[in-house]
């Protein structure tokens, strides 16, 4: 299989195997593996939107005990500079972005031992309960947070999962995958969830019908090898549960880090992202990473298998921690996208369109 | 280089074809051509277009320079409204100043070494300067700094300096030649439109009288860059003209090095109410000009105003040369006052941007000739 041939292919918009994937990895045209992206993005997306969703990042806990090496956010348990948010702080965090029309809560945090399942049950039904008419969708705790709350609890993953479902649970987020292979991960986080674990996890979610999506953190000390790998381990399981809604790609982001090294640049990541879109070809969307590339680079992204500008966020604490501070408020997500030739629209959690928009080409 | 069928087949808008088979062919793209290359939504298509006459041209080749940027005076009669640097000589205004020649000696040797290839001299029009201020700043540029190029004083400068000498603009570009200039940057030219010059800067050179002075620097036997402000309110038409014109001139003298189209950043100019360009606007120019531009061997991107990502995904978008390590750079804002933008690069930040958007970087001199390790 020469590299002409796999482009072909992957213009024709055929599925390729891990072979064909690697050799478009040798294709120097940049704009040609976006017009091959953008075919596998309108597949799945016929029109010409994009989509983001008003919502919140709130990050109820920074201390954690895994030691990510690619981590600046993280502090270890009984450090001074360790928090966990009370649910006070939360709720005032939800009722702000409420009040600025918001409907997602992504919440993410650390592996704190002293977290039990409890704590979040309370906090999922406290937020439901003051915010659940007002339509808020709780996006909650990566596969990592989620089995290590299942372990400290006695719990069983499932039993777990299906706990903080009847809690209030709507959607799991995709964080935490890094790199699927577990070479990658014995070098960057020897001792969070192993790639088994991680899909373990979502593949369980997706059974008991929890939505989920997928990223993956690339430019540490991966190569185009393992990106693939965990490109193919994501299509094979979406196969099986067609459970995840939209994939996520961003670099790692080294400042501050015990990791370090070089940020990946903007070629590299849509270079990433194109062949992200071709190969992973039955995740139906696929989010630009502003908060790592900025509006400029996000806005490219728009035509290279992006077709969703992520969540408003109001407030980023992680890769920010590592030398990363964009911000975007709604009416420059939305001028960017216009300018890109498309046409802005707000979405749930599912991906489900909140206005009527006319996306003719 | 890609086979023809993929590049048919990975060219989405259809109306591009035509296009794409006059460039596969070497034909010149007509004015009809441009606005269809600045209205598609087919902007990856664009690139591609675009990436076909760059490697024909370069290769994988993109050039960078190790330089130094001297803006002499920000003290300028001409109120352009898109300007943020410009201080009027009555407004007194916040912080006017001309550097004398020891501080622009100082300035130089503050940063960089025995390595920088070209000084880049532009400043604003200051009628109080009198003919022999250009001629020392010459004379000491090139004492500090002897091997690099001295590529100074936009095409508006000149006509201000030959009025301050009292003499033709012929004999000035002669006398500035003897005295170490090289090449005559780009900046000024704007929108070469009557329409645009009269709502934004009417007081400065017009569209026709940039071009005689062109020509004039031409007849000298000096190098000249040309550029093109764009993002603010000149139509499309007005662009593909500004490209046509520059184009024609280059038919009859040839001696432009490069284009460089210039994002227009409208924060602290009489222009902040206009959006500006996005990301999508600035590959989309460096693209349409490396098409449209047939006769310019080098299209330039200016990372301080494309930012240094976009810079790097427009080398896949029709760009050759990148700039350079540009130290005391101080036109489209100032160091610290919008956030964290950077103002200087080091020639391994360069190295590795253009290494991992997979093409070879090339250091040149002011006059595009590579420098040898």
């Amino acid at each position: 299989m020469s590299t002409v041939a796999a482009l072909e292919k992957a213009l024709r918009g055929e599925r390729l195997d891990g072979r064909e994937a690697l050799e478009l990895t040798q294709v120097p045209d940049l704009t040609i593996l976006a017009a091959a992206a953008h075919r596998v993005r309108l597949r799945h997306n016929p029109d010409m939107v994009v989509t983001y969703i008003v919502g919140r990042n709130i990050n109820y806990t920074n201390v954690c005990w895994v030691r990510c090496r690619f981590c600046a956010f993280y502090r270890t348990p009984g450090s001074a500079e360790g928090y966990v948010l009370s649910y006070e702080e939360i709720l005032r965090k939800v009722r702000e972005m409420v009040d600025a029309g918001g409907i997602e809560i992504l919440l993410q945090g650390g592996l704190n031992p002293r977290l039990r399942i409890e704590w979040f049950e309370d906090l999922f039904r406290a937020i439901k309960r003051d915010y659940g008419r007002d339509g808020v969708i709780l996006h909650a705790l990566s596969p990592a947070e989620l089995l290590y709350i299942a372990r400290i609890s006695r719990l069983s993953l499932l039993e777990c999962l299906q706990r903080l479902r009847a809690a209030g649970l709507d959607s799991i987020p995709g964080g935490g995958a890094e790199v699927l292979t577990d070479k990658v991960r014995q070098a960057i986080a020897p001792l969070k969830t192993t790639a088994d674990g991680w899909l373990e996890c979502m593949r369980s979610a997706h059974r008991l019908g929890i939505p989920t999506t997928a990223t993956m953190m690339f430019g540490s000390v991966d190569t185009w090898q393992d990106r693939i790998e965990h490109l193919l381990r994501l299509r094979e399981l979406q196969d099986e549960t067609g459970g995840f809604t939209a994939f996520i790609p961003w670099s790692f982001q080294p400042d501050g880090t015990d990791l370090g090294g070089q940020r990946a640049g903007a070629h590299e990541y849509l270079k990433t992202l194109a062949i992200s879109r071709i190969v992973l070809d039955n995740i139906p969307h696929f989010q630009a990473s502003w908060v790592t590339q900025g509006a400029r680079v996000a806005q490219i992204s728009l035509h290279y298998g992006a077709d969703d500008f992520g969540s408003t966020m109001m407030e980023e604490n992680v890769v920010s921690a590592a030398g990363c501070a964009f911000v975007l408020g709604i009416e420059e997500i939305e001028r960017v996208i216009r300018a890109a030739g498309y046409v802005p629209c707000r979405r749930t959690t599912q991906y489900k369109r909140l206005q009527e928009v006319s996306g003719k080409v | 280089m890609v086979n023809p069928e993929i590049l048919r087949r990975s060219i989405a808008d259809s109306r591009l074809l035509p296009i794409l088979d006059k460039v596969c062919a070497g034909e010149r793209l007509s004015g009809e051509d441009g606005l269809l290359l600045l209205q598609t939504p087919d902007l990856t298509g664009v690139g591609t277009l675009a990436s076909i006459v760059r490697q024909r041209l370069h290769g994988r080749r993109t050039y960078f320079v190790r330089n130094q940027h001297i803006n002499y005076t920000n003290v300028c009669n001409k109120h352009c409204l898109f300007c943020y640097f410009a201080r009027s000589p009555k407004d007194g205004g916040p912080e006017p100043y001309t550097l004398s020649a020891d501080e622009v000696r100082r300035a130089l040797e503050r940063h960089g070494d025995g390595c920088v290839r070209e000084v880049h001299i532009v400043g604003g029009v200051n009628p109080r300067l009198p003919y022999h201020y250009y001629l020392d700043l010459l004379a000491t540029v090139r004492s500090a700094r002897p091997r690099a190029c001295i590529k100074a004083f936009t095409a508006v400068e000149i006509a201000q300096i030959a009025e301050a000498a009292g003499k033709s603009v012929s004999q000035t570009l002669a006398e500035l030649k003897d005295a170490g200039l090289t090449a005559i940057p780009g900046g000024g030219a704007e929108v070469l439109s009557d329409r645009v010059h009269a709502e934004l800067h009417p007081r400065k050179l017009t569209p026709d009288e940039w071009i005689a002075i062109s020509r004039e620097v031409a007849f000298a036997g000096l190098a000249q860059y040309a550029t093109m402000l764009y993002g603010h309110i000149e139509t499309d038409d007005e662009r593909i003209e500004h490209l046509l014109r520059l184009r024609t001139l280059q038919d009859e003298t040839g001696h432009f090095l490069a284009f460089t189209p210039l994002s227009f950043h409208p924060e602290g100019t009489y222009l902040e109410h206009l959006a500006g360009p996005t990301g999508q606007d600035d590959l989309r120019m460096i693209a349409v000009a490396r098409l449209m531009l047939d006769n310019f061997p080098h299209i330039k991107t200016f990372w301080i105003m494309n930012t240094p990502p976009v810079s790097q995904i427009a080398l896949s978008y029709g760009a050759d040369d990148m700039d350079g390590t540009v130290e005391e750079y101080q036109i489209t804002y100032e160091e610290g006052r919008f956030g964290d933008r950077r103002q200087h690069l080091t020639s391994e930040q360069l190295h590795r941007l253009i290494r991992e958007a997979g093409y070879e970087p090339v250091e040149r001199d002011g006059l595009y000739r590579a420098v040898s390790a």
